[in-house]
């Protein structure tokens, strides 16, 4: 057995005119690595008021991107060695960016808010075939790296773009989601996408920070995805 | 108790998980008013974790398949108590379910003629079962749920569904006539309390894995439909059910797909010996899952296991190469180097026998409806209510559900109890009338929470019931054994009705939540329990030591389960297919 | 709430191909003017007069000042609309950023005017 400290962004906004850090001790067994989402489970058991989202706790499922000792991950999927190194100290924060709710759970409606503005559904009008439509493995190839998006919100909240204009810019889950469609050989609505992207905002506020590609616990690259949308957006505008 | 708003649907989906989008999808395209209420937002539904594929026959790996040899399959996977009228309405049914969901944009893996990829999974045979192995599931990659769960999430939104995401429903409003009229939930944001009354309620709110101390399924998945229905008075079918997934990983309970024997992976034990070709000759590793978690188990038991401990058996898939491994198991690699500290490339991963699925669960029939008994002992359906997914048992998978499986139950049964209420409601189905002593009845466990003192907090009690359910209701059952659990169960039982929720607070309150869902697990486990000891035979997933033969002359029925008495009873199978001709019960060997 | 209305082109893949090809513009006659200064085998103010003289030189140059202003432009634009609104400034926000970005057109106008006189003018 082995101490983790651990410091805990606490609000609830019946109780606390103000967000604090809590500190807590919390006890681990040391013969596994564990995650932070079980040192959370271990620090919820002793007090059961400490709030945050999970549900798969395998990295799947998106619920449970924190901010974790400055950088956003999935609590499930950080190992404890990595995110407290060797002071053994973890602090939690939720993801930065986006209204509080309560503790580690944030208010995601700006988020899914412009999700669903780049239409994130295949558009085909023409009669489907009695099979699949098919597709090629190359066609389908183009769709890796995009379609395994979890919508964590981990890169769209720590996107400095998406802090300053979270109602304009798309944000990268977002414009990855969009960039998926447009690649989509099934995909019909090409130029209807490219038209309600060409503003000044939704796409083009990426400034190439690229905090989304260092912090995606999926590995996936929106930087590149976005980038892609732009050469689309040249090809089609010029 | 007074004060809480009502809100009104055409239906009502309980759950966003795969059963209950596809519901809501037939329903909001026909344009009735669909709400979904979800205690997670959709995406984070367990479906998402499912990997391997979704079976069915589209003939694009073997032009000759054909739905009759997966229907042959499904039957002897589930040991012969699986109905066959609902088998074959799934396998049937299942390739026009699956080209809808390839039409809505499932990114589908695909062949070099540009169709759905399909791998071989565990208990698949070509012309019933003499032709060989098959390939029969349809895969996105090992991320088939996620990208099937998205997809159904984005057609919703498409067709305009109502999401109520992360409202959690407490009860079932049950009138005096015994129609369900809708449910009683809790926005978990606010803290607000509705009563949600609809013409149609559909629970689909998945398994209830984590009755279990290991087991594969998300924290989420505490059976919160079937409870709901327990707690109403409705029965419960084949709860003793548990399927034991072979490959989850050891220590930690993550599920490694099937997929990766029907990629050419197999088992190891610690003299690095293939077992699997002395428990089943000819489909070795891909036999069923029910036998491979007891070959795997036997292993153990008799000292051939790997690690330290000998308590667990490895999975060998280095020799596949880098390459099949990066582009067919790609999430795979990645859970194992997260969760095994192992490279699957290099190294074999360790592997334990780990709940996965709940075989049994709310009865219905083909169209979704949930049913019960009447005083005459005859199946009724209740009205207003219906179930689909994994929190039904309608009955495909019977004793032991094949990889692949699952996820086609759940879009072929969400779609199938969404068209019939879409007919219901065509018809002039309306919501029933509920008294308010109806809805303060399914108030009442949140109001004794919130007025609670003093007792036990929740996470030592889960674990309790978890450890007990481990230990006594595991890959192997006896019956005295099982008896010791069922004492112990019933020395938790007022523990947990009597546990105490310190933080009162309306906001976000997920203290509150785990309180209701541990009053869930414990309907499910007893429920499971007592079903278990009752059926004294082995069949499919129930081996039990005691009674080691499956015993077809007493026990070719579902058990269903009654709360009041907290006995079981028998329910006859369904040996009346439509189509094609009887499969009758043989002998089950792979 | 921020608009596009003040913005160069109301169209993003317009700006951002304005500023990209500004962008160029000022590459290539700094390049010029650098190599007119380092190829002069004596260089002093009749040499830089000189290098002006030239009307090809003349028309580079006023092509560089305009291209100098409209990425001065769209870069002001986009820092005033990430930093100057009411998110950070409260509902003051929206007029200070106007105020703001009118001085800068002001400022932009008045050196593109100078510039061309520089250029072009009597001097």
């Amino acid at each position: 057995m082995s101490q983790i400290s651990i410091s805990i962004y606490r609000y609830n906004p019946e109780q606390d005119s103000k967000p604090r850090m809590q500190s807590l001790e919390v006890e681990v067994s040391g013969d596994r690595d564990l995650m932070v989402l079980d040192v959370l489970e271990l620090a919820k058991a002793k007090d059961p008021s400490i709030t945050y989202r999970r549900s798969c706790r395998e990295g799947v499922c998106g619920s449970d991107g924190m901010n974790i000792n400055g950088v956003n991950g999935l609590a499930c999927i950080t190992p404890l060695s990595k995110a407290a190194g060797p002071a053994r100290k973890l602090v939690l924060r939720p993801l930065p960016g986006l209204p509080v709710i309560r503790d580690l759970v944030v208010d995601l409606s700006q988020f899914y808010e412009q999700f669903e503005k780049i239409k994130p559904w295949l558009i085909n009008d023409e009669p489907p075939p009695a099979i699949e439509r098919l597709q090629s493995p190359e066609e389908r190839e183009k769709l890796d790296g995009l379609y395994e998006c979890i919508l964590c919100a981990c890169c769209t909240t720590s996107c400095p773009s998406f802090w300053w204009n979270p109602d304009k810019f798309i944000g990268p889950a977002g414009l990855l989601q969009s960039y998926r469609f447009l690649a989509d050989s099934r995909d019909e609505a090409t130029a209807e996408r490219l038209a309600e992207l060409d503003d000044p905002f939704s796409v083009f506020r990426c400034r190439g920070i690229m905090n989304c590609v260092s912090v995606c616990p999926k590995g996936l690259n929106p930087t590149r995805a976005i980038g892609k949308i732009r050469n689309m957006l040249v090809e089609q505008g010029t | 108790m007074s004060g809480f708003r009502q809100i009104s649907f055409d239906a009502i989906i309980v759950g966003g998980g795969g059963a209950g989008m596809r519901a809501a999808l037939q329903l909001s395209q026909s344009g009735f008013r669909t709400a979904v209420l979800s205690k997670v937002f959709p995406t984070r539904s367990h479906t998402v974790s499912a990997q391997g594929g979704i079976t069915c026959a589209i003939a694009s790996a073997d032009p000759e398949d054909d739905w009759r040899w997966h229907m042959y399959d499904t039957v002897k996977g589930s040991d012969y108590i699986g109905d066959q009228d609902a088998i074959e309405y799934m396998c049937m049914e299942g390739p026009q379910t699956v080209y809808e969901l390839e039409h809505m944009g499932l990114p589908f893996s695909r062949t070099a003629n540009g169709r759905i990829y399909q791998r071989p999974f565990g208990g698949q045979s070509k012309n019933f079962g003499k032709g060989g192995q098959a390939a029969r599931t349809c895969a996105a990659a090992d991320r088939t749920g996620h990208a099937l769960l998205h997809a159904l999430y984005q057609g919703n939104l498409k067709n305009d569904t109502v999401f109520l995401n992360e409202w959690y429903v407490i009860d079932l409003v049950v009138n005096r006539d015994g129609a369900v009229s809708g449910v009683t939930a809790i926005n978990i944001e606010d803290g607000e309390v509705c009563f949600v009354a609809a013409a149609a309620i559909v629970l689909a709110t998945g398994g209830a894995g984590r009755i279990y101390a290991s087991t594969t399924n998300a924290l989420i998945n505490t059976g919160d439909g079937v409870a709901m229905c327990l707690r109403a008075g409705f029965p419960a079918q084949d709860m003793e059910m548990w399927q034991f997934h072979p490959t989850g990983i050891h220590g930690a309970g993550t599920l490694v797909t099937e997929g990766c024997r029907g990629e050419g992976g197999y088992l190891i034990n610690r003299d690095g010996e293939r077992f699997m070709e002395r428990y089943a000759p000819n489909a070795k590793d891909l036999a069923g899952r029910d036998v491979v978690a007891r070959a795997m188990v036997l292993e153990v038991l008799e000292g051939r296991g790997c690690g330290e401990q000998g308590d667990h058996v490895m999975l060998k898939l280095d020799h596949l190469g880098a390459d099949v491994l990066n582009s067919k198991l790609p999430g795979i690699l990645e859970l194992s180097r997260t969760f095994a500290h192992v490279d699957p490339i290099r190294e074999p991963i360790p592997v334990v026998p780990t709940c996965h699925y709940m075989m049994g669960g709310i009865p219905t029939n083909i169209h979704g409806q949930a049913l019960t008994r009447n005083e005459a002992g005859e199946d009724v359906a209740v009205p207003g209510l219906f179930a689909a997914g994994e929190a039904a048992c309608v009955s495909v998978h019977g004793a032991n559900r094949l990889g692949g499986n699952s996820l086609l139950d759940l879009v072929v049964f969400g779609r199938a109890a969404g068209k019939h209420i879409d007919e219901l409601l065509r018809q002039g189905m309306q919501a029933r009338q509920a008294a308010s002593e109806d809805v303060d009845r399914a108030l009442s466990r949140l109001r004794r929470l919130d007025t609670s003192s003093e007792g036990e907090n929740t996470a030592a009690l889960r674990e309790e019931l978890q450890s007990i359910m481990q230990l006594h209701f595991g890959v192997f059952r006896t019956g005295e054994f099982m008896r010791e659990g069922i004492a112990k169960l019933e020395a938790l039982k007022p523990r947990i009705e009597n546990s105490h929720l310190a933080d009162k607070s309306a906001t976000f309150n997920t203290a509150r939540i785990e309180a209701l869902e541990l009053e869930n697990l414990f309907a499910v486990a007893e429920a499971t329990a007592i079903a278990a000891e009752g059926r004294d035979e082995s069949r499919g997933a129930h081996a039990r030591d005691d009674f080691r033969e499956r015993d077809d002359d007493n026990w070719l029925f579902h058990s269903l389960y009654f709360p009041e008495k907290r006995k079981i009873g028998k329910r006859v199978v369904n040996f009346r297919p439509n189509v094609v001709d009887t499969f009758q019960p043989k002998a089950r060997t792979y | 709430m921020v608009t596009n209305a003040t913005s160069l082109g109301r169209s993003g893949l317009f700006d951002w191909l304005v500023q990209r090809f500004s962008a160029l513009v000022l590459l290539a006659w700094i390049a010029w003017v650098s190599i007119g200064v380092i190829a002069a085998a004596e260089f002093g103010y009749p040499q830089w007069r000189a290098l002006f003289a030239a009307v090809p030189m003349q028309i580079f140059s006023l092509i560089a000042v305009l291209s100098l202003c409209a990425h001065a432009w769209v870069g002001v634009w986009t820092v005033t609309t990430d930093y100057l609104n009411e998110a950070h400034l409260g509902k003051a926000g929206t007029a200070i950023r106007l105020l703001t970005q009118i001085a800068c057109l002001l400022l932009t106008l008045s050196c593109l005017i100078w510039g061309a006189r520089i250029f072009w003018g009597s001097g």
